[in-house]
């Protein structure tokens, strides 16, 4: 059995800080009914994850639990659950909510950092060059031009380069 | 109708065989489909980061749709639909967000009225084709082929979204649209392919994608008819490997419904990109030679 976690381990400050965040405004809405873990496809197949648990480790303050855990990444964001839920709590959404605040404090799995850069460098997640051109050519498809330079400049405006390029954030 | 193809990032690279044969399809309809060259991922890579990135994306791809003055923006990819679909939500229902990319756009020098229509593909073909017009250019019916129609989750959800579009959770628009080629369809209950825990963990997004491999397979299908190149990933390109990690053998050819409404169209199959797809499709090759030759 894990240790219980208790007051000293609890942050009360976590369920208004998602409250705030795009996608999480209705995470005090649960009833904790469970409709949402019954209906999950990768709860179906994997019992270490569990929406309705994630949910309220979250409103009791269990910040380091969820955040550490990395259960929120686990969610194939199949919207099942956001369908179904009576009390509307966009589950699918909260779970993206709370992966941006573990991003913003510094938990961003490599994967992500892996396609960030790909986006910057190609605009696209798969580069397009002349040897996947010519693929193309042979079928009969239009070549495709990679257009990085305004991909790029999002990244910028948004403040996101800080995750994958070497420098202090602007 | 004039449409843009939005190809976004897998499918002109991994999936060409979908692009080719929604090309081919679409011209036989009389579609005028373009492209433009300047669109780039839709975004949907980026949301779990900084959901602010994929409005932004979107919205930058969705503005020079807009300024090439097309009816609609198609769509191949099922993320991309929900991506760019969502967004054109997001910004007409909330002010503030839609402010934020207003304000990062005119920085890139765009401007996006959020007019543009964006389709699937699929939805394109059931709504702007429809099935009677589909029907009445089927000249090769592939009758006694049993597929398993797999629309994926992005293709109706989240609902709110989609605006009344099919339904959410066991969508029919696909099974018609097989229907429509002479095919038969069988009863799934749709479950996720598990594409979007495979970065995280691919142990438990096999598992996923098995339990339908499994349905599909016990309820007697020929091959599986997808819409989405994140599904081809599991149940195409992973199939042996979930083979080889369980001990059975599926055998189940993969296809994108384009591929297979070519053929009941009479496209021949060079055209229709199959050298890419994976699983051998002898056994459908046969069932349509003999069809053929019956006439
Ligand atoms: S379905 Fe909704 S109300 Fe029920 S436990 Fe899940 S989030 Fe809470
Ligand atoms: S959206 Fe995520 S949490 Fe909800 S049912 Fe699907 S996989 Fe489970």
């Amino acid at each position: 059995m894990p240790e219980p976690l208790i007051d000293d381990q609890l942050d009360p400050s976590f369920r208004v800080q998602i409250s705030q965040e795009k996608g999480g405004e209705k995470i005090t809405r649960c009833f904790a009914c469970a409709t949402c873990t019954l209906s999950c496809p990768v709860r179906a197949v994997d019992d270490s994850f569990n929406p309705r648990r994630i949910i309220h480790l979250a409103l009791l303050g269990a910040k380091q639990e969820v955040l550490e855990s990395g259960f929120v990444w686990l969610c194939s964001s199949c919207y099942l659950c956001s369908e179904r839920c009576p009390q509307d709590v966009s589950v699918t959404e909260l779970m993206c909510a709370i992966r941006n605040i573990a991003v913003r404090e510094g938990r961003i799995p490599a994967a992500y950092i892996a396609q960030l850069e790909l986006l910057d460098k190609h605009g696209r997640l798969y580069e397009i060059g002349d040897f996947e051109n010519k693929k193309r050519t042979k079928m009969g498809l239009p070549r495709v031009e990679e257009k990085r330079e305004e991909v790029a400049r999002i990244l910028e405006l948004v403040g996101a380069t800080r995750y994958y390029r070497k420098e202090p954030a602007p | 109708m004039r449409v843009a193809l939005f190809l976004g990032c897998t499918v002109p690279v991994r999936a060409t065989n979908y692009e080719q044969a929604f090309r081919r399809v679409a011209a036989e309809f009389g579609t005028e489909v373009i492209d433009i060259n300047d669109f780039s991922c839709c975004g949907f890579p980026a949301k779990a980061v900084d959901r602010m990135i994929p409005l932004v994306m979107a919205a930058r791809n969705l503005a020079l749709a807009e300024r090439e003055g097309v009816e609609a923006v198609v769509t191949l990819c099922n993320a991309c639909t929900e991506t760019l679909t969502e967004t054109n939500h997001v910004l007409r229902h909330d002010p503030e967000q839609q402010e934020k990319v207003a304000g990062h756009l005119a920085n890139l020098g765009y401007r996006y009225d959020g007019s543009m229509t964006v389709r699937h593909a699929a939805r394109f073909l059931y709504q702007e084709i429809g099935l009677d017009r589909i029907r009445t250019k089927v000249t090769q019916p592939l009758a006694g082929w049993r597929i398993a129609a797999y629309p994926g989750c992005h293709y109706t959800k989240p609902a709110e979204i989609y605006e009344g579009f099919d339904r959410p959770e066991r969508p029919i628009s696909l099974n018609l649209l097989v229907e429509a080629t002479g095919a038969e369809t069988l009863e799934l209950e749709g479950t996720c392919c598990g594409g979007g825990t495979l970065g995280a963990k691919e142990e438990t997004a096999l598992k996923m994608a098995r339990m339908t491999l499994d349905q599909m397979k016990e309820r007697g299908a020929d091959a599986v008819a997808l819409i989405c190149p994140f599904c081809d990933v599991m149940f195409e390109q992973n199939q042996k490997k979930i083979e080889r990690q369980v001990g059975v053998e599926y055998g189940l050819p993969v296809l994108y419904y384009p591929q297979l409404l070519g053929l009941a169209l009479g496209i021949p199959r060079e055209e229709l990109g199959f050298s890419i797809n994976r699983i051998k499709m002898d056994r459908l090759w046969q069932k349509l030679d003999a069809q053929a030759m019956r006439g």
